[in-house]
């Protein structure tokens, strides 16, 4: 069903969205600039330092939430980022993946610093209290939920599919969706990287 | 407050919404307690106010609202609260006439009742409050706020986020305004008491044509919810049919309720019009 009365807002909407957001090319992921706030957090590392958004300016920044007993979802997306980096060559080192866990008591640093090493190398974990754990989370209306432990105590932690994209000065650009493949991620990221 | 289910605490803290609805309720109190004779209101009535400011409260401001951002049919349920059924609520126990004596005298006399008589402000709402504009837009907020691409963007951003839950309330407001007035065409009423039971069982049928649509859509039409993720484990499609029930079922209720409350209206004001007694009490 088409919707013949939104029809014109919609269209409206979506000019006053190209138009703030500077029109231009269109990209393979879904354009969020002036949508989503800007990069800020306060995390800890996978080795154990404070991170803010500061120590990854000069960085395209893709952010998503996962954690390392998650059996879908984030290895096969951590693969995806990772193969669309190493596709981009010597760009690729300006690109930063910041991977939040959003079950810290099943990532201990070593374990999350190991878990995404093994993807890129480009790859940084971040783990926070529950505090900021849920102030990032707010921040960019994500959710993540714990389900019920089974028999062998294990459960499994509902979160956000998506990846957020930062621009080097931490502006908000794009959000990559699960459908997205790694040839086009790394068009986008390169345009990004390249333009900045 | 430590007694209370952790989903009624506040959510998002929201200034603008804590002082409209605590300003109605001292209001409407104020405005209770200087009734003169006469001027005595039901207890249904004063029920229709409170639990319809009650309602806005527990779905804009409260653990509700962060659900509402989580699960599409949980979103649908909010939208049916602050479109059909609070707006519904509150148009059905008239506060105006309470909420203006409660309201300090000076601030109704000098700003308010001069704001609402300009010129400008009784040709807007005229130009919304018509038989044409008025349920258009209404059922248009509807598959505005439900366009894929729209809705996408208005639970990605917080600002457009409370933009299209405030437009859902104040469209409702006015629409419950204008349709559950008592009166009749020849007594001030915007639209006669006929027309208006036309008009909200024909607002039904867009209504239930989107909830069937989006109830038997074979694929996920929303992506946003996988993209924040949802509240709890559900899938997606599960949560996209209860949403379509939602849009569908309840939301076309309360128009045949409100056809049916409208009725009893009309033969009311046929009976003052023949100048015969009423067997019960208006209101």
């Amino acid at each position: 069903m088409t919707t013949t009365l939104g029809g014109r807002w919609r269209a409206a909407l979506l000019a006053l969205l190209v138009a703030s957001c500077g029109g231009g090319e269109p990209w393979h992921a879904k354009n969020v600039q002036g949508i989503i706030p800007d990069l800020a957090f306060d995390m800890t590392s996978d080795e154990g330092r404070e991170v803010h958004a500061a120590d990854v300016r000069g960085e395209v920044v893709l952010l998503f939430f996962g954690y390392t007993h998650c059996p879908d979802v984030c290895p096969t997306t951590l693969a995806r980022l990772a193969g669309a980096i190493r596709a981009m060559g010597d760009k690729g080192r300006r690109v930063r993946i910041l991977f939040v866990t959003v079950d810290p008591a099943r990532d201990p640093p070593a374990l999350l610093h190991g878990y995404v090493k093994a993807f890129s190398p480009q790859a940084t974990g971040l783990r926070g209290s529950t505090a900021q754990l849920d102030a990032l989370s707010r921040r960019y209306r994500v959710a993540y939920g714990r389900d019920a432990a089974d028999q062998h105590g294990d459960y499994a932690v509902s979160h956000s599919s998506a990846v957020f994209v930062f621009d080097a000065e931490g502006r908000a650009r794009l959000l990559i969706q699960p459908e997205l493949g790694a040839a086009d991620i790394a068009a986008d990221l390169a345009r990004l990287v390249g333009g900045a | 407050m430590s007694g209370w289910p952790a989903i009624l605490l506040p959510w998002a803290f929201s200034p603008l919404l804590v002082a409209l609805l605590l300003g109605a309720a001292i209001a409407y109190l104020r405005g209770l307690r200087r009734a003169g004779p006469g001027e005595a209101v039901s207890l249904v009535r004063r029920s229709g106010f409170w639990s319809g400011l009650a309602l806005v409260y527990v779905v804009m401001h409260t653990g509700v609202d962060y659900l509402s951002q989580h699960m599409f049919y949980i979103h649908r349920l909010q939208h049916l609260v602050l479109h059909h059924l609070a707006a519904f609520l509150l148009a059905l126990s008239r506060p105006q006439a309470v909420i203006a004596r409660g309201l300090p005298g000076r601030l109704h006399a000098r700003l308010l009742t001069p704001a609402w008589r300009h010129p400008l402000t009784q040709a807007a709402y005229r130009a919304l409050q018509n038989g044409l504009v008025a349920p258009l837009l209404f059922v248009g907020l509807i598959f505005f706020w439900l366009e894929p691409e729209v809705h996408f963007y208005a639970m990605l951003s917080g600002p457009l986020y409370q933009i299209m839950n405030w437009s859902m309330l104040l469209d409702g407001l006015l629409f419950w305004f204008l349709m559950l007035d008592p009166r009749s065409r020849s007594e001030g009423a915007l639209i006669g008491l006929g027309p208006r039971i036309g008009l909200l069982l024909a607002a039904t049928v867009p209504q239930i044509m989107l909830g069937a649509h989006i109830a038997l859509a074979p694929d996920d039409l929303f992506g946003v919810y996988a993209v924040c993720g949802r509240a709890w484990a559900i899938s997606p499609l599960e949560d996209q049919q209860l949403g379509g029930l939602v849009t569908w079922i309840p939301a076309a209720m309360m128009h045949v309720v409100g056809a049916l409350i409208v009725i009893g209206y009309w033969m009311r004001a046929d009976a003052r019009a023949a100048k015969l007694p009423t067997r019960r009490q208006a209101g």
